[in-house]
């Protein structure tokens, strides 16, 4: 065998090797073809608080032609900043509410979550009496209807706190509290490693486990940039107490679409709010106390003391309109029923 | 530089060379890396909806493996203390072997941070907006990326020292040697720490914990050194002396006897005071509600590891044979006991009591295996290239003036004549 000979086959053997190479690597990367590369557009965007005026329109451009482009639809989208001297709270009547999960409901049409799985901010736990251990709870009651009387009912959202875990743990800062208490997320600069989530002691925060899916007639076109426009795969997203609707004096859909009117939410730096009066005159308590995350989610049973009442009363029981209300609600659901 | 980059290309072009068992051996690391590689794209398509994991637990199989690894990663610095602090001649030469298979790990760690991201598209916002040092991610980051430089930088300086033939100048390493002892600590520690410090997770937000990894780690990791370097021994024809083994099965012995120590102080602790924070622990070793997926695994894990520390005190574990079953139960122990075991149970119940198991799905498995081949690729070539290097068989010397021959271990597949003409190609 000549010199030459053997140097062809051995660049034939390094060919075929070479080429299979190449080949295997084409073929394991590609599922590649179908990803959606219209989540890399704003790949070059800046980290939300470093955007100038004008780098901003041009984010809310680009968003607003994707929404367009993929629904049709012309989105009412702005970037809504905190108001000087408000901070908002969340006050929740445990006496009243009746774990309809109305609050659930409006938040998801509201906010534009992802539909399939359905992303939901709010999580209503019935209770047993006796207890607010919330590992006594239980998520997935389904009873022909509420309440049922031995239990009352937590609603569970985004506590806004003052202290937040979530944002210390960030590895890139992609998540921070605003001003007026908010914790928001910007969409586009999160990682998706999960970290908040983990670090979450109320368990808030919702990942996007898949590209998520949102009908045409579903999508509300009234929406910010660091509340409910659509948010791409693999981000992290959370209550903002819908802050398109509350930065411009509006009240949060969850608490719009409460029928008993257990949601109290306001700014608590005005004294006249209800919810400074709430935190004032009621029994209000935090979950999870002990965290010591300081929240803006207050819980109270609306029972008052019995010095405020008339003297000689008892406790005093505002409540005696549940009744009504509950007939009502119930009385709505079967015609949304039948309908 | 020239020669650098000529020692680069000898390592690349060594790499492919072998026997046959050896050529069999990448064939199928590289298979199932591609395969690791295609579950990933899959996984980058579809999100990390393709995995087992849920917004209840939001850290599986991914992050269970990165702490594992980490723990190898850092078990290394056993070898080190030995050496370089006392000056054990056993160990000296095998060093090099534990710093190398520091770095496979923490390359592997990497990998498996990566995949774990819903948007890996964006990594460099951690290069230009760190959250440091508020966040433990952030820390995480920084040990891993400064041990990976760290064993690069000893490493490479030893072999390319040896490569040319020249007398290694001890201050050029010696102080790396010393930081990265205190450095690899540091990385077991910091990505302990990434879990206690989250107070709404009672399970984890334990000041055992981070002690409890420093024991398993120096337990696993010198296990992994233990087989590994038999592994060279054989396949390699590298000496190591029986003795280096023992040195490492001692601290073995040590380190896994603390671990099971610290285990018990934990349980005790737990169930004794049985207040509400003891959710997970009973779910992992008991089940909750009567769900209980990890309870056969960490029951397991904990025979394989009491199991193995009866072997290593027995005398009989002195026996290569034996060492080696013990090595390998309490690697497997410490895998579900550091991985699972630790990572999963945290997450259950969630911090609002509901109980949501997590199981991986077979893509998020793939995707784990490729990166372990991956990790084993890496090592068999560092492996690969340090010991003909060590042994004087590549040389700087003998790279033109005979540029073949003397530099392979047996059975070269490349023809000698066609690799001359590419040498003066180059």
């Amino acid at each position: 065998m000549s010199e030459e000979q053997i140097s062809r086959r051995s660049f034939l053997r390094k060919g075929a090797v070479a080429t299979a190479g190449a080949a295997a690597l084409a073929a394991a990367l590609s599922p590649l073809k179908d990803l959606d590369t219209s989540d890399l557009s704003g790949f070059f965007q800046k980290h939300y608080r470093e955007m100038s005026p004008a780098e901003m329109e041009e984010a809310l451009a680009r968003i607003r032609r994707r929404v367009e482009e993929r629904w049709g639809v012309r989105p009412d989208l702005r970037d809504v900043k905190p108001k000087d001297g408000v901070e908002f709270v969340y006050a929740l009547n445990l006496s009243r509410c009746i774990g309809c999960r109305r609050c659930v409901h409006a938040c998801v049409a509201e906010n534009n979550q992802g539909r399939d799985p359905e992303i939901q901010y709010i999580r209503v736990l019935e209770m047993p009496r006796g207890s607010i251990d919330v590992e006594r709870g239980d998520h997935h009651y389904d009873r022909p209807t509420v309440p049922d009387t031995d239990h009352f009912y937590l609603p569970v959202q985004c506590h806004q706190c003052t202290n937040p875990p979530c944002v210390k743990v960030c590895p890139v800062g992609a998540t921070w509290q605003e001003a007026d208490g908010i914790t928001v997320v910007d969409y586009d600069w999160c990682i998706g490693c999960r970290y908040c989530e983990a670090a979450c002691p109320y368990w808030a925060r919702r990942f996007n486990w898949t590209a998520p899916e949102l009908p045409r007639e579903q999508l509300n076109p009234d929406m910010a940039y660091l509340s409910n426009r659509p948010r791409p795969q693999g981000v992290m997203e959370k209550c903002t107490f819908c802050l398109h609707r509350t930065r411009e004096g509006k009240l949060p859909a969850c608490l719009e679409a409460c029928p008993t009117g257990s949601r109290k939410f306001g700014n608590i730096l005005d004294p006249d709010s209800e919810v400074s009066r709430i935190l004032r005159t009621k029994r209000v308590f935090v979950l999870k106390e002990e965290a010591n995350t300081m929240p803006r989610f207050f819980y109270y049973f609306d029972e008052r003391y019995p010095q405020h009442a008339d003297a000689g009363a008892d406790w005093v029981d505002d409540n005696s309109d549940l009744h009504e209300i509950l007939a009502r609600v119930l009385r709505e659901d079967a015609e949304e029923m039948t309908a | 530089m020239k020669a650098y980059l000529r020692f680069l290309w000898r390592c690349v072009r060594l790499s492919f060379e072998g026997g046959w068992r050896y050529h069999l051996w990448m064939t199928v690391l590289t298979v199932l890396a591609l395969v690791g590689v295609n579950a990933w794209a899959k996984q980058l398509v579809g999100g990390l909806g393709t995995t087992g994991m849920s917004d209840q637990v939001a850290w599986g199989f991914y992050i269970s493996n990165f702490t594992f690894l980490v723990g190898v990663a850092a078990a290394a610095v056993m070898l080190v203390i030995p050496v370089y602090v006392y000056k054990n001649r056993e160990l000296h030469d095998l060093v090099i072997f534990g710093e190398l298979l520091a770095v496979a790990a923490i390359v592997m760690c990497l990998a498996f941070v990566t995949v774990d991201l819903g948007r890996p598209d964006r990594i460099l916002h951690m290069l230009t907006h760190l959250n440091f040092p508020d966040s433990m991610l952030a820390w995480d980051v920084l040990v891993l990326s400064g041990y990976l430089l760290l064993n690069l930088h000893i490493c490479g300086y030893l072999i390319y020292s040896r490569y040319r033939n020249r007398q290694p100048t001890r201050r050029f390493y010696i102080p790396f040697v010393f930081v990265a002892i205190f450095w690899a600590i540091s990385i077991h520690t910091v990505t302990a720490f990434l879990l206690v410090g989250l107070g709404s997770r009672p399970f984890w937000n334990s000041a055992i914990i981070a002690p409890r990894f420093i024991a398993s780690a120096f337990a696993a990791g010198p296990a992994i050194i233990i087989l590994t370097l038999q592994a060279i021994r054989n396949r390699a024809h590298y000496r190591v002396p029986d003795k280096a083994l023992h040195t490492l099965r001692r601290i073995v012995t040590v380190a896994l006897t603390i671990n099971l120590f610290l285990m018990v102080s934990e349980l005790f602790t737990e169930f004794y005071t049985g207040s509400t924070h003891l959710a997970s622990t009973r779910y992992l070793w008991f089940g909750l509600h009567g769900k209980g997926a990890l309870v056969p695994w960490i029951w397991t894990s904990l025979a394989l590891n009491a199991g193995a520390l009866v072997i290593l005190y027995l005398p009989a574990g002195r026996r290569r044979r034996l060492l080696n079953v013990a090595c390998g139960m309490l690697i497997a122990g410490i895998w579900i006991e550091k991985g699972m075991g630790l990572i999963v149970p945290g997450q259950i119940p969630t911090p609002l009591g509901e109980v949501v198991e997590y199981a991986p799905t077979l893509n998020e498995v793939l995707v784990s295996v490729g990166i372990w081949a991956t990790g084993f690729l890496v090592y068999t070539i560092f492996v690969r290239i340090t010991v003909p290097v060590l042994t004087g068989k590549l040389t700087a010397a003998d790279d033109h003036a005979t540029p073949t021959r003397g530099e392979l271990a047996p059975a070269t597949a490349t023809p000698v004549p066609h690799r001359a003409k590419e040498t003066t190609r180059v």
